[in-house]
C-alpha cells in the first residue's frame, strides 16, 4: 500500500511524496515480519518534520534481500497528546520518530 | 496495563500481567515495547564481559563488505523471533549471540551439529584446565 | 542525501580513527565457571576462525576499537559547538562534515543528527525497538539505555523517566523525545551552563556528561563537584 501523493512541493532530489509541514498519518495495518514502525505510532497523526533521503527497505533487508527500491525516510513529529490516552505532561510535549514512506498516508 | 488506550481492551484475562501480550502480527511484536510498563529503571553500570565484546565484534565483521554473511536488519529480525518471556529475561548480548549463531546456520556458514560439537569441545577444554563450564546449551 | 549503501545501517562499522588507541588489558575470561553463552561464543568464534571466515586478529582489533570509544569524543564535539557558534551551525546542519573538521570520520554511518537543547526545548533519545545509540561518539551504551524499562517508558512518560534521573523540567519547556526507529543516530547538544564565559574547550568538555548527550541529564554546573540537575538550565 503505497501512500497517495498529496499536492505538495517535492524536493526534487528525493522525489518523496511528502514535504516538511505535511500532515500525515501512520498506517495501521498488520505486519508480516520485521518492521521498524512501532506499534504505538500506528494509526496516529503527525506532521513531517524533515525528509532524510532514501534508505534501503529494512523489511526486505531483514530477509537477505537487497532492500530495493530504496524508500524515502521522514522524521515525523507527533504531539504526545495524540499518541496516548492519558499523557501526563503538558500539551507542548512532542515525540519524533523516523518513518519510511510506505508507512505514511496523507491527511487531507 | 498498557497505557495506550487502543490496547486496553485486550488480554484482560491475566490480571497479574503488567502489559498486554505481545503476539507479533496480530499486535505488538515482542521487541515493540514503546508505551508498555516495565517498572523503575535500574541505573547500575557494568563493564561488558569479554565474550560480549567479542560477540559485538563478530557481528560487525560478519556484516562487513568483505563477508556480508548477515545484516543488522536480519540480526534484528532474528532477535525479534524470541518468545516474549525469553525476550524479556535474556540480556542484550545473550540475544545478540543467539541471533548470530542462528543466522550463521540460516546462511549455511555453520551447522547446528558442528556448533553443538564445538561447544562440547570447549567445555572439555575448560574442564581439563580446571574451570567449570555450564553444561546447558543455549536455546535455539 | 543519497541512496545509502547496504552497510550503512548502523553505527558499528569499523575503520574509524579514534582518540584512545590503547585499550585496557583484557582478562582472558571472567572469573568463575564459564556460562553457557561464554561457551557458545568461544565455540562460534573457533569455528569461524577454523573455516577462515574471520581471524582472531580481526576480532581483537574490533574489540580494541570498541574499547577506544568513549563519551569523551562526544564531549569534545559539544564543547566545540559551545565555543564556536559557526561550528555549531555546521554541526546541526551537516553533522558528517562538521565532525570531519574535528578529525572524526563517521565513515559509512548512514546519518547522524545533533538535536539542540534550548531554553524552550529539551531533547531525549531512546530506541524503543532495539537499542540504537550513537556509539560513534559515546562508546557502548549504558545498561539502562538498553533496558526494557527505559525503552518502554521514555516515549509515554518522558518526564517521569527524567525525574528518575533527577531532571525536573518546567512545564513551559517542551520535552521532545526522539525514538531512533531507522537509520539515524541522535546525540543531544545540551545547553551551555552559565558562568562559563571564558572557559576553554577542554574546561567545557569536562562538564559534558554522557547522559547529558542522551538527554537524561543536564551538563555539570561549573564549580560544583556534582551536577545540579534539579533545575532546568534556563
Amino acid at each position: 500500500m503505497v501512500s497517495k501523493r498529496p499536492h505538495t512541493r517535492k524536493p526534487a532530489a528525493l522525489s518523496g511524496a511528502f514535504a516538511p509541514g505535511d500532515p500525515v498519518r501512520v498506517a495501521k495495518r498488520p505486519v508480516l515480519g520485521h518492521c521498524r514502525t512501532p506499534w504505538y505510532l500506528r494509526g496516529k497523526p503527525g506532521v513531517v518534520a524533515a525528509v532524510y533521503g532514501r534508505f534501503r527497505n529494512p523489511e526486505q533487508l531483514a530477509y537477505h534481500k537487497p532492500g530495493l527500491p530504496a524508500l524515502v525516510l521522514y522524521k515525523v513529529r507527533f504531539a504526545q497528546g495524540d499518541l496516548w490516552g492519558r499523557y501526563a505532561g503538558p500539551a507542548g510535549d512532542h515525540l519524533e520518530a523516523d518513518i519510511y514512506e510506505h508507512w505514511l498516508e496523507p491527511i487531507t | 496495563m498498557g497505557r495506550d488506550g487502543a490496547e486496553g481492551n485486550q488480554q484482560m484475562s491475566e490480571p497479574e500481567r503488567k502489559n498486554m501480550l505481545r503476539q507479533g502480527a496480530k499486535g505488538r511484536a515482542v521487541h515493540d515495547i514503546g508505551g508498555l510498563e516495565f517498572g523503575p529503571i535500574d541505573r547500575s553500570e557494568h563493564d561488558l564481559a569479554l565474550w560480549e565484546k567479542r560477540t559485538d565484534a563478530m557481528l560487525i565483521l560478519l556484516r562487513d563488505n568483505k563477508r556480508r554473511v548477515l545484516s543488522v536488519d536480519a540480526h534484528r529480525r532474528m532477535i525479534e523471533s524470541y518468545g516474549e518471556q525469553e525476550y524479556d529475561r535474556t540480556t542484550y548480548y545473550e540475544k545478540w549471540l543467539r541471533s548470530v549463531r542462528n543466522l550463521l546456520v540460516e546462511q549455511d556458514v555453520l551447522t547446528r551439529e558442528e556448533i553443538e560439537a564445538k561447544m562440547a569441545e570447549v567445555r572439555a577444554k575448560h574442564a581439563k584446565a580446571g574451570r567449570k563450564a555450564a553444561k546447558e546449551t543455549v536455546p535455539w | 542525501m543519497h541512496d545509502h549503501d547496504h552497510d550503512d545501517h548502523d553505527d558499528d562499522d569499523h575503520g574509524h580513527g579514534h582518540a584512545h588507541p590503547h585499550a585496557p588489558p583484557q582478562k582472558d575470561h571472567d572469573a568463575g565457571p564459564a556460562g553457557a553463552y561464554e561457551v557458545l561464543e568461544e565455540a562460534i568464534r573457533s569455528l569461524l576462525i577454523e573455516k577462515g571466515v574471520l581471524t582472531g586478529q580481526e576480532i581483537a582489533a574490533q574489540v580494541d576499537l570498541m574499547d577506544s570509544r568513549s563519551p569523551a569524543l562526544g564531549a569534545k564535539v559539544v564543547a566545540r559547538a559551545w565555543a564556536d557558534p559557526a561550528f555549531k551551525r555546521r554541526l546541526l546542519k551537516d553533522a558528517r562534515a562538521a565532525l570531519a573538521e574535528l578529525g572524526i570520520d563517521i565513515g559509512t554511518l548512514a546519518e547522524f543528527r545533533t538535536v539542540e537543547n534550548t531554553a524552550k526545548v529539551h531533547n531525549v533519545i531512546v530506541c524503543t525497538l532495539c537499542s540504537c545509540y550513537p556509539k560513534m561518539l559515546l562508546g557502548v551504551p549504558p545498561a539502562w539505555y538498553k533496558s526494557l524499562a527505559y525503552r518502554s517508558r521514555t516515549v509515554v512518560d518522558p518526564r517521569g523517566v527524567l525525574a528518575e534521573f533527577g531532571v525536573e523540567l518546567p512545564k513551559g519547556v517542551e520535552v521532545r523525545v526522539h525514538d531512533s526507529t531507522a537509520d539515524l543516530r541522535y546525540i543531544v547538544l545540551p545547553m551551555r551552563p552559565k558562568g562559563t564565559r571564558d572557559w576553554s574547550e577542554e574546561q567545557l568538555a569536562a562538564l559534558v556528561t554522557r547522559d547529558s548527550m542522551i538527554g537524561t541529564a543536564l551538563p555539570a554546573a561549573p564549580g560544583k563537584r556534582t551536577p545540579s540537575r534539579k533545575k532546568a538550565a534556563a
